[in-house]
Parts: structure tokens; sequence; C-alpha cells
């Protein structure tokens, strides 16, 4: 019974994880290293990872900061509201990557109020970097500020206190005492950030018009070679997205027995 | 008025404001959109047969990865748990891998195995299996986006679970089956709720791995998501967002209920996505299931 069971369970992962990966493996250098080192120093290639990189560190600099900012408010401030916000940041969990991009067309489009303005300062929004970047803010939104509130209520504000009972600023006592004691729940976080904004496609794909050379990301790039049948580039620059998220995955094990070693500590004062 | 206050005010204003004008502007701007266009516009574009059909087949597979994900999620996280085995500590650290590989990744992942091009393609279809581009595929796509979730949820609430209530009742003479059922299934079921509803809602939403594997043929494989996605190509926003807010109300609606079902009194923070904070006290959770069954 034992053995049978764990028998499925190892099937089961085998189908549906350990297989594909595996076989998309194999089928990325089967036309070689060679082929393989072609498709992705292309140059729209490498244009879609700069892009990505690029979207992805400045997601991840403003979610760092808006993120920490709201899970300290949620944690620590009593307010007319407050549950109501925090189910508001729950909310792009729920909604699908493409309704998500499709909210920002409504929102930025030429006939609403926020889409003339913008149409007369000359800015553009839509199918340019600032809708790429709402896009994924919107998705990744939810990540930090749910890591960092339930950990910032476990440390609780006794260490604050001490710090400013013994003359420490506001400005102080968060970097010398908050920060440092969220520290693996930001390198949890941040992650997972990164690996959404790295992964996301539905909502960029809508919002970015998927122009070649400009506002084609990584996995815009693999979708447009997989429409036209260029299997081998989608591949090459498929796997190597997949090494990216091989490396987040170890990232992610280790920040969160690190975040779990915290809290127990915090626990045990 | 304190400069602490003040500092306060000033910092709960730009937390609000921010996730205000990100998360809360966008959806009213939809809804709005939707209110605009009245009621009769609203069932007249969801009963437009494509989508009808795309909404029918979205949920009714999101329904079907849901039941196998609960299935193999319980049976996943149990042996997980429970059982020592060669290659135990590699499964466990594979099951968040679905949540760092981009989705149109996992969508190619299966197109290449399970397509025609393949050995293993192959051979199902001669079995009369068609994977690709046909409810299979969707479905497995769905499956592995979805994977993390139950056996996450599951996980910290089956380490706490107290193996003597379990033994108990093994003492007092009942059968491992009763055991799994009058024991086990009664203390995991708010983390197993959990799991089960959030892969329903991922489902229902999911995009990019099913463009891939779905084919998209209206009417026969395309997914709500995907016929959203067609008709803002089309330009045509007013069915786009018919079927957009339908969908939207269906998850809102199952996140509600599960928040219902799960929350413990006097919890303050909704706890609808447990599975990414991990600070939970599984122990005091098992001890007193919220549900009854």
């Amino acid at each position: 019974m034992r053995w049978l069971l764990i028998g499925i369970v190892w099937l089961y992962f085998l189908v549906l994880l350990v297989g594909p990966i595996l076989y998309m493996a194999s089928q990325s250098f089967s036309e070689g290293l060679t082929a393989f080192w072609t498709e992705i120093t292309r140059p729209e290639a490498l244009h879609g990872f700069t892009l990505t990189a690029e979207i992805t560190l400045i997601v991840l600099v403003l979610n760092l900061i808006f993120g920490t900012l709201t899970a300290l408010v949620l944690a620590r401030q009593q307010f007319w509201g407050r549950s109501l916000i925090s189910g508001v940041i729950d909310l792009p969990f729920a909604v699908s990557p493409v309704i998500a991009g499709f909210m920002l067309i409504l929102l930025f489009g030429p006939d609403t109020m926020l889409g003339a303005w913008f149409g007369q300062a000359h800015i553009k929004v839509l199918f340019a970097l600032p809708a790429m970047i709402l896009a994924t803010l919107f998705v990744t939104f939810p990540f930090m500020v749910r890591e960092l509130t339930p950990l910032l209520q476990t440390l609780g504000t006794e260490e604050e206190e001490a710090a400013r009972t013994l003359g420490a600023n506001e400005w102080q006592v968060f970097l010398k005492v908050t920060l440092p004691a969220l520290r693996w729940g930001l390198v949890y976080g941040a992650t997972l950030t990164v690996a959404r904004a790295i992964g996301e496609f539905g909502a960029v794909l809508v919002v970015s018009g998927n122009i070649l050379l400009l506002t084609q990301t990584a996995t815009l790039h693999i979708y447009q070679s997989y429409v036209d049948f260029n299997y081998v580039a989608a591949n090459a620059v498929a796997l190597t997205l997949l090494a990216v998220s091989f490396a987040i995955l170890t990232v992610l094990e280790i920040a969160k027995a690190r975040a779990e070693t915290t809290v127990a500590e915090a626990g045990a004062q | 008025m304190t400069s602490h206050m003040l500092l306060s005010l000033a910092l709960r204003s730009a937390a609000v404001g921010y996730v205000l004008l990100l998360i809360f502007l966008p959806l009213a701007t939809l809804t709005q959109q939707s209110i605009t266009s009245g009621w009769d516009r609203f069932i007249q574009d969801l009963s437009a047969p494509q989508a009808a059909a795309a909404l029918w087949l979205t949920i009714e597979t999101s329904a079907i990865a849901t039941v196998i994900n609960a299935i193999f999620g319980t049976l996943s996280a149990l042996v997980l748990v429970r059982y020592e085995f060669p290659g135990r500590w590699l499964l466990n650290a594979l099951v968040d891998l679905p949540f760092a590989i981009p989705t149109l990744v996992a969508g190619l992942m299966i197109a290449a195995i399970y397509g025609p091009t393949s050995v293993l393609g192959t051979w199902l279809q001669q079995g009369g299996l068609t994977v690709l581009y046909n409810q299979p595929g969707i479905i497995l796509a769905m499956l592995f986006v979805t994977m993390p979730f139950t056996i996450r949820s599951l996980q910290p609430v089956l380490m706490g679970l107290e193996r003597d209530q379990e033994e108990a009742a093994f003492t007092l003479g009942a059968s491992p089956w009763t055991t799994f059922w009058k024991v086990t299934v009664p203390s995991v079921l708010p983390g197993l709720l959990t799991g089960v509803f959030l892969t329903f809602v991922r489902a229902l939403g999911e995009f990019g791995s099913i463009v891939i594997v779905a084919g998209n043929i209206p009417m026969k494989t395309q997914v709500a998501s995907v016929y959203v996605y067609g008709e803002i190509e089309s330009y045509n926003p007013q069915a786009a967002t018919s079927v957009s807010v339908l969908i939207l109300l269906i998850s809102f609606v199952v996140l509600l209920l599960l928040e219902r079902l799960t929350r413990r009194p006097g919890e303050r923070l909704p706890k609808l996505f447990r599975w990414s904070s991990r600070h939970e006290e599984p122990a005091h959770d098992s001890a007193m299931p919220t549900v009854a069954p």
C-alpha cells in the first residue's frame, strides 16, 4: 500500500512536471549547441531578455518600496477601511492576466479621461513601457505584501518600542530594527516577484502590442517564434527562462528556510 | 497633532492611495464600462454562441482540473509528509517549480512531450487519446500551473496534525479508510478547501499555457481568457468586457466563499492565500476544524 502510494505520487510528478521539463531540455539541444546559441543571441532574443530584465528591475524596486510600506501600514496601523484595503490587495491573484491587461487598455484608452490627458501630454502609456510596467506591477503586487504583513505581525513591536525609548527616530527604528528582521521575508517576496515578472505573459501581451524589437519581452518573443513555427527559437529562449526558474527556485527554498528561522526566533523570545 | 501622528497618516495615505490607484481603479473602470452598457447587452454578449461555448469549456475543464488536483495533491502532500522514500527531498523541492516557471514555457513543454511529434504523443494518439489541441491538453496545462496550491496548503496542516488522534481511532478498531475519512479529512479540511478553491480560480483565468496547448479553435477548444484576448485584438471591447466581468464575478464569489468557510473567529486579516503565508500555527488549526463535515 505504502509503496503503491509513493509510486503514484512519483508517476504524478513525472507525467506533469519532470517528464515535460526533461523532454524540453533534450529537444532544445537536438539541433546542437550552436543552433541553441545562435537562437538566444539573435538581436530579437537579446532585446527580449534586456526588456524583460528592465521591467523586472523597475517592478522589483517599486514593489520593495510600496510592498514594504503597505505591509507596515496594514500590520501596524488601525484605521477605517483597513480590512477592505487588505481584501483589495488579494484581488490580483484572482484576476486573469488577460483581464488585468484589458483593464489597463480600458483605463488608458484614447476615449478615457486618463488616456486623453496622457495623450495631450504626449506620454505614450499603452503599447509602450509604462503600460507593461503597470501590468506587471498589478499582477505582482500581492506577493511582497502577503509575505511581509504576517511576518511583521509575528515580530511584534517590542523591539521597535525599545529602540524608540533609547532615543532612535522613526527612520532609525525602521532601518536598524524593522528592516533587518524582515530581510528573509523580503528576499522571499522579492524572488516571487521576480519569478512572476520574468514569466508574465498574458497581461503584457495585451498592453504591449507585441512590437518586434520595441515592446517584445522574452516571453513574447517565445510566443511569436512559436506562432511563426520557429520551434527551435521558441525552445531555446524557453529553456533559458527555465534555467532562470531553477535559480529562482533555489533562492526560494533558502529564503523560506531562513524566514521560518526568523519567525521561530521571534516566537521564542 | 504630533509629528508621529503626521508621519503615520502620511504613510497610510501613501499605501492606501497606491493600492487604490494600482488595483482598485482598473477594476472600477471595467465595472463601470460594463454597467454603462447595461444588463441586456451583458446577457446578449454572454449568450453569443462562441462566448457561451468558451465559458462552458473553461468552467468544465477548470472543474475537472480542480478535482484531479485535489485528489493527487492530497495524496502527494500525505506521501511527502508521512513517508521516507528515495527522492523525497527532490519532489518536495520541485513542488514550487510551477510558481517559478513562466506559464508560456509550461505550455511549450506540455505541447512538446504530448504533441504529435513526440513518441509519447504518437503512442497516446494511437491509443485514442489526443492531448494537444484538445480538452486533455487544457486540463493538463491547468494542472501544471495549479500543482503547488493543494500540496502547499495541506503540508503544514498535515505536519501539525497530531498522529495520536489517528492512532487512537486505529486502536479503537477503525480501518485505515475510516480513520482517513473520519479523522484526517475533517482536520485538514480548511487547508484542503483553500487549495481547491485557489486551484479553481487560477484555472479559470489561466492563459499563457493554454494558448499554446489548446489550439484555440472557436466553439471547440477556445477557453474564456483566449476568447477575451481575441476580442481585444479584433477591437471588440464590448464582448471582452462582458466575458471578463463574468469570470471576475465567479472568481470573487469563489474567494469570498473560501474566506467565509475558512476564517477563524477573531481573525483580523483575510487569509485567502495561506500558501504564501507559512507563519501559521497548524497544530492549533488542526485541533479545531472550522468547518464541520
